[in-house]
C-alpha cells in the first residue's frame, strides 16, 4: 500500500522536502512503520524516537499502536512553538 | 464571519474584540491574549520570525481548543487568530479574544487557551538572527 509522509519544520530542512509517497507493508503499526521511516530516511533517524517528535495520522495525534492504512496521510510533528 | 483563523495578513486587535462582543448582548468581561514578536529570544537578537502551519491540521486544533474552552469555562464566545508567514518584530503574532458575562472566568479560559495552543497546535517558529535560522523548540 502507498502512504503520504509529510515532514514540517527542522524535519523537513532536513529531508530537504515536504513529502513523500512511500510504499509500505499492509496494515502495518505506527511502531513498525517508524523503523521503515528510521531506514528510509537516515538523515532523520535520531529524532523519530525523541519523545518529543509527534506523529500524526490523517490529522489527529496518533499512538504507536494505531493502524497505518492505504492512503493515510502520517506527519512527523517536531516539537511546537507557535504562540 | 469566522472565530479561528489562521492567516498571513495582520489583523487589527480592535475588530477582533468588536467581532466577538457583537454576538452577545450579556457580555461583560473580554480579556484579550495578545502574543507579538520580540527582538531578543536567548539573548540574541531577532531579526524576523518566520511561522508555519500544517495546513488543515492546525485549524483543526485550534477549533478544537474554542469548543473546549466553550464547554468547560463559563464563558459566552471565544476567538482565536494566528498568524503564518514571516512577522517582523513588533507586530501580532496570536490572539486570543475570552468574552464572558464576568471577568474572572474570561481570565481563566484565555489563559488557558493560550497554553493549550502552544501545547497542541501544530505551528513552528522560526527565528532570523544575525548568525542566522534557527527553528524554535520550546514553548514557554
Amino acid at each position: 500500500m502507498v502512504i503520504k509522509i509529510r515532514f514540517f519544520a527542522m524535519l523537513k530542512g532536513k529531508i530537504g522536502r515536504e513529502e513523500v509517497n512511500l510504499t509500505v507493508p499492509a496494515n502495518i503499526s505506527l511502531d513498525k512503520l517508524k523503523d521503515i521511516l528510521k531506514n528510509e530516511f537516515p538523515a532523520i533517524a535520531e529524532f523519530i524516537d525523541r519523545r518529543n517528535i509527534m506523529i500524526s495520522v490523517n490529522q489527529e495525534f496518533a499512538d504507536k499502536n494505531i493502524i497505518i492504512k492505504d492512503g493515510d496521510e502520517v506527519a512527523l510533528l517536531p516539537p511546537f512553538s507557535g504562540g | 464571519m469566522d472565530l479561528v483563523k489562521i492567516q498571513k495578513q495582520d489583523f487589527s486587535v480592535t475588530e477582533e474584540i468588536e467581532q466577538v462582543k457583537a454576538l452577545s448582548k450579556n457580555i461583560g468581561g473580554v480579556v484579550v491574549f495578545l502574543g507579538t514578536a520580540r527582538a531578543i529570544s536567548k539573548g540574541e537578537e531577532i531579526v524576523s520570525l518566520n511561522f508555519e502551519h500544517y495546513p488543515g491540521m492546525a485549524e483543526k486544533k485550534l477549533k478544537e481548543i474554542r469548543d473546549t474552552a466553550l464547554k468547560n469555562f463559563n464563558i459566552i464566545e471565544m476567538g482565536i487568530v494566528h498568524r503564518i508567514g514571516t512577522i517582523s518584530i513588533g507586530e501580532n503574532i496570536v490572539l486570543i479574544v475570552a468574552a464572558a458575562q464576568h471577568r474572572n472566568d474570561a481570565f481563566m479560559a484565555c489563559e488557558w487557551a493560550i497554553t493549550e495552543l502552544k501545547r497542541i497546535a501544530p505551528i513552528w517558529k522560526r527565528e532570523t538572527t544575525k548568525k542566522g535560522e534557527v527553528w524554535v523548540e520550546e514553548h514557554p
